[in-house]
């Protein structure tokens, strides 16, 4: 069960990606909004020590820029 | 033939330092208080209350060496202390034994090498962690290539933390002869963790932007906490027993979304698997809506909900039949919330004035845990250029 809903989840976010891939090529110039810095594609700077209280607070980690496990006193 | 009429990109006369030089340096300070009723430490009932300060400093410094590869140097330094009621209860008669406070230090230097001909950057870094009952020593090797048209990026990083955990038990529980002033000899023993992280972002169009991450995490050792106490229905005590091995594989998805000039949704899910039966799904929605071009303010909301581990049962309730059993809560089943807002300031002439001081953003969130926990942390950023 788990197992497929990984593989759904993996296929799934490979289409997503794949049907935007050959979308538009953005040029350098006119990514004034993606590189604005609150669009980064990941945590900030600020975040970081909410995501190692939730690290030690949850079962779950990983898949967020971070650590998945290990460095630390928590599992 | 038709390369004759091609346009050649100008050549890049703009000044490359080939000494070291500073880019920027973020400090980030943070205080968090969390209070609950079902510490591990003294089987799953009693106090959780915590308070942890954590201070992280880092520096970027770059170079451009003689092939014109972006070299990076990142410095970071944290330290964290923290007081735990629950910590304190490893000694139960003790209302203020060594363990009620510690502090934590960890210091990390990550070393890249970017090749923007060839959109590729490879990395490795080091970094060590040291606390009371905790010692750490990780390294990581990465790797990035960007497309083509500089719009999609794949990453691949390992890493390896190889740490050590100080047999620490329960005052009950110890041999005899091994009382809590021994602090400094107590055995240690292994707990090694390897990872692959694998992620590929993709600039979708002028305001959108996808990122598709996949961890695969391995563990292996000594994976309890040996001052976790587990009281069982016949009311005797244990430590803590938990598998030696653990497999954990998150996924997640990131989709930025650029509204109009003013408004941004930052959102995220993460679905978490674990061999040892923890399933969990993790949706963050954040808004930074800019009051001006260098004032933003940032509600967000995260929902997060886990299965239990297989080995979890409250109080009193894992039997002598039982080969593994904690009553920590962390790995029960329950959903959590956690909201908040965050306001951020980057104006070009420097916050309040200070041309060195390019930004500073301050952040509060308040989380709720449906097995009673609550918590706050108020977060600092500063960052220097």
């Amino acid at each position: 069960m788990n197992k497929v809903t990984i593989k759904n989840f993996v296929m799934a976010s490979i289409a997503i990606l794949a049907c935007f891939c050959s979308c538009t090529t953005v040029k350098e110039y006119q990514k004034n909004r993606i590189n604005d810095a609150e669009m980064v594609v990941g945590p900030r700077k600020i975040e970081k020590t909410e995501v190692s209280f939730q690290t030690y607070r949850e079962g779950a980690s990983g898949a967020n820029g971070g650590k998945g496990g290990g460095g630390c006193g928590c599992n | 033939m038709f390369a004759g009429f091609g346009q050649k990109a100008p050549a890049d006369t703009s000044y490359k330092s080939r000494k070291l030089t500073f880019e920027e340096a973020n400090l980030v300070s943070s205080y968090y208080n969390q209070d609950g009723n079902n510490s591990a430490v003294t089987g799953g009932v009693g106090t959780e209350k915590l308070t942890d300060i954590a201070n992280v400093i880092d520096v970027k410094l770059h170079k451009w060496d003689r092939k014109n590869r972006k070299q990076s140097l990142d410095v970071e330094i944290g330290i964290d202390h923290y007081t735990s009621a629950s910590s304190d209860k490893v000694d139960l008669k003790n209302n203020s034994s060594a363990s009620h406070a510690d502090t934590r230090i960890y210091p990390s230097v990550n070393w890249s090498r970017e090749n923007e001909n060839k959109g590729s950057t490879i990395g490795v870094g080091v970094s060590l962690s040291s606390e009371f009952d905790y010692r750490s020593i990780g390294v990581n090797a990465s790797f990035s290539q960007k497309t083509k048209d500089r719009n999609g990026e794949f990453t691949a990083k390992v890493q390896a933390y190889l740490d050590q955990v100080s047999l620490i038990l329960p005052i009950e529980l110890r041999p005899p002869g091994q009382s809590s002033t021994d602090e400094n000899n107590y055995p240690k023993t292994a707990r090694n963790s390897f990872s692959g992280s694998f992620s590929y972002t993709q600039v979708i169009n002028q305001r959108l932007q996808l990122g598709l991450l996949l961890d695969v995490i391995y563990q292996q050792g000594y994976l309890s906490l040996p001052f976790h106490r587990v009281y069982f229905t016949n009311g005797s005590v244990h430590q803590e027993n938990l598998p030696d091995t653990r497999i954990k594989i998150p996924i997640g998805l990131r989709a930025n979304y650029f509204i109009g000039d003013k408004i941004i949704l930052r959102s995220y899910y993460r679905y978490y698997h674990d061999d040892w039966g923890v399933n969990a799904h993790t949706f963050n929605l954040e808004v930074p809506v800019k009051v001006t071009p260098f004032l933003s303010i940032s509600p967000f909301y995260r929902y997060y909900s886990q299965t239990a581990a297989k080995y979890f049962a409250p109080y009193q309730i894992h039997t002598v039949t039982d080969q593994f059993y904690t009553s920590n809560y962390d790995v029960s089943k329950f959903n959590s919330n956690f909201y908040g807002a965050g306001f951020r300031i980057a104006p070009p002439k420097g916050v309040f004035g200070m041309q060195h001081l390019n930004m500073l953003e301050l952040r509060y969130g308040r989380y709720t845990r449906t097995t009673g926990l609550n918590s706050n942390i108020i977060s600092l950023n500063l960052k220097f250029k």
